[in-house]
């Protein structure tokens, strides 16, 4: 069995700095210069399982991801880390996307790439957690797909056995090939690049593609081709009353109790 | 927004018992279709189910679409996608929403993608408001992890699908004396729905100690928890307060707390009376998890922390120090 696998990844800002993510409240822009990006940690588990797959049986490990040229850097740790190739969707065409446009773009892109037996997201990104994307690029390209995947165990026939998360417990999914798995940090321990696999790199393929190579429509792209968009960003209000208990420990203590009893807390 | 089309609740039903998201959401969804003029209306897919339905009844629904066969016992991909697709396409409802549960955050993109519609993911306020003069469901969303929050409209295509965490709207009210109309429809199960993807079966795994989601008292515990080398005191303070315990991110990578008892974007939105977070420094992706609870107590030995604007009350100190005495303080207020 030969597989062909491909990973979806983004490049996310990274979680720590998120509140360095500015409004520029006359503009209406989100300011996230010098916020450090990595690759979305669901992200690596997805390819982690990828490159398992792919040591268990002979395959390829194919890297994709919609984002501006900075993200090849991202796809360049993916390769560091065993993926065999890197596909950057970057075009001005496919701005201010949102899930459906993505897997519209997606959907194009691998549409050009061809068949795949395997593809695999993380469950959901750090930054706007939708956990749409996957399931809506599997709908596109009429495919089975299972999301919160925690274990997956390969049976004979191209047929998974799929343990797939729920609030408490879990639930056991027949899946046949060719399929797409959202996967959880539940799955695996996402390898470290070696020095080996770092120098490699540069050897790898790395393709940059354009809306006119994906052949994707204008209309199913970007802003255009997303039903839904922003009105409006605005700074969060918490309303909350921000009271700093003043004096010792005890005094603190005494008077934490007593303001909760005011408020109704206790 | 426009005064034809319903708005429509997707019932959800593990084993006979309906999420309590979906509760949930008719309260919003009542509002909503008052508001609008429209009726609203539920779906519900399962197996003998319509006591479930009735339910649904007195949460809110004016109609609840009935889809029952044996076959769809359990959450089935492809055949719940198919079928809701289908109803929906004869019905043509407006507005769509969907419990952002486990299930609910795969089959709603499925079948948003199926209608090649928008859908717009974890809203925590939902209401009719003018954009460029025209009236349109806005749908609010946290950005960046809660920092920023943004105003989503889906101005043309219907219809148009949202989802909502659990814990994020007000709890529902049920009235036994609320009328509605079951409506039985035929679903059209087919081989063809399963031939692809099966579930073939559900293990549950009950939670351990007080639930997280109905917790009127949560207490949090956070990395500066370290300090005190274990997680023993957040369980004596959630005990003392009748409440449920509850972690971050970094609390839940020690090894302290199940991935189930995780607060924050990705992972539990909980709302209770008192939200308690001892020792976190309140990153935004944590404290979007805990935003529409009630009072919030923070304590944290950093002044400067950002949990500190998050909280109503604010108790800067070493962990040490503060918790133990809060306990004592706690149980002498409870003894005498």
């Amino acid at each position: 069995m030969e597989l062909e696998i491909l990973v979806c990844i983004k490049q996310v800002p990274h979680p720590d700095h998120f509140s360095e993510i500015r409004l520029d409240v006359s503009s209406g822009r989100i300011i996230r210069e010098g916020v450090p990006a990595i690759i979305n940690p669901l992200d690596r588990n997805a390819l982690e399982e990828g490159l398992r797959v792919k040591e268990k049986f002979p395959g390829r490990v194919t890297v994709i991801s919609m984002g501006p040229p900075q993200a090849q850097k991202a796809l360049e740790e993916a390769l560091a880390m065993g993926a065999d190739r890197g596909i950057l969707l970057c075009d001005m065409a496919f701005a201010g996307a949102d899930t459906l446009a993505t897997a519209n773009t997606l959907f194009y892109a691998i549409r050009k790439l061809g068949k795949f037996d395997l593809i695999y997201c993380g469950n959901e990104t750090m930054d706007s957690g939708t956990a749409q994307v996957g399931p809506q690029l599997a709908e596109l390209l009429d495919i089975p797909q299972v999301s919160g995947v925690q274990e997956v165990t390969f049976g004979d026939e191209k047929i998974l056995e799929v343990k797939r998360a729920l609030e408490h417990g879990y639930m056991k999914v027949r899946v046949k090939l060719p399929a797409l798995l959202c996967v959880t940090r539940d799955i695996n321990r996402p390898r470290l690049p070696t020095v080996q696999s770092i120098m490699e790199v540069a050897q790898k393929e790395m393709i940059i593609w354009k809306a006119k190579d994906i052949g994707a429509p204008p209309e199913s792209i970007g802003l255009k081709g997303s039903p839904t968009c922003a009105a409006g960003v605005y700074e969060h209000k918490t309303g909350r009353r921000r009271e700093i208990m003043q004096g010792s420990i005890e005094e603190k203590v005494q008077r934490t109790v007593a303001r909760l009893k005011e408020l109704g807390a206790i | 927004m426009s005064n034809s089309g319903e708005i429509w609740v997707i019932g959800e039903q593990r084993r006979g018992k309906l999420e309590e998201v979906s509760l949930e959401l008719l309260s919003k969804g009542t509002a909503l279709s008052q508001g609008v003029g429209v009726t609203l209306s539920s779906v519900l897919l399962g197996d003998e189910v319509e006591e479930v339905a009735r339910e649904l009844v007195f949460h809110g629904a004016e109609k609840v679409y009935l889809l029952e066969d044996a076959r769809l016992r359990y959450y089935q991909s492809e055949a719940y996608t198919s079928l809701l697709a289908g109803v929906i396409k004869e019905h043509k409802p407006q507005i769509i929403l969907i419990g952002a549960t486990e299930i609910g955050k795969e089959l709603a993109p499925k079948v948003a993608a199926k209608l090649g519609t928008g859908l717009t993911a974890h809203c925590i306020d939902l209401y009719v408001g003018e954009v460029d003069a025209a009236p349109h469901l806005i749908h609010v969303v946290p950005g960046w992890g809660g920092n920023l929050v943004m105003h989503i409209i889906c101005p043309q295509k219907r219809p148009q699908v949202v989802t909502v965490k659990p814990g994020v709207l007000p709890k529902p009210v049920r009235d036994e004396n609320k009328k509605g109309k079951i409506i039985r429809v035929k679903p059209d199960v087919r081989d063809q729905d399963f031939s692809r993807i099966e579930t073939v079966g559900v293990v549950e795994e009950p939670p351990k100690g007080k639930a997280l989601e109905s917790a009127d008292v949560v207490v949090c515990g956070g990395w500066g928890m370290n300090a005190l080398g274990d997680f023993s005191k957040v369980q004596e303070l959630a005990d003392i307060l009748g409440g449920a315990v509850a972690g971050t991110r970094p609390a839940m990578d020690k090894g302290w707390v199940d991935e189930a008892r995780m607060i924050g974007q990705s992972g539990k939105t909980v709302s209770p009376g008192l939200f308690v977070s001892l020792g976190a420094s309140g990153a935004m992706h944590y404290t979007t998890g805990f935003m529409g609870s009630k009072v919030v107590l923070a304590v944290d030995q950093n002044p400067q922390a950002p949990i500190f604007q998050m909280a109503d009350i604010g108790v800067v100190g070493d962990l040490c120090e503060v918790l133990p005495c809060l306990i004592e303080e706690l149980k002498k207020d409870r003894g005498g």
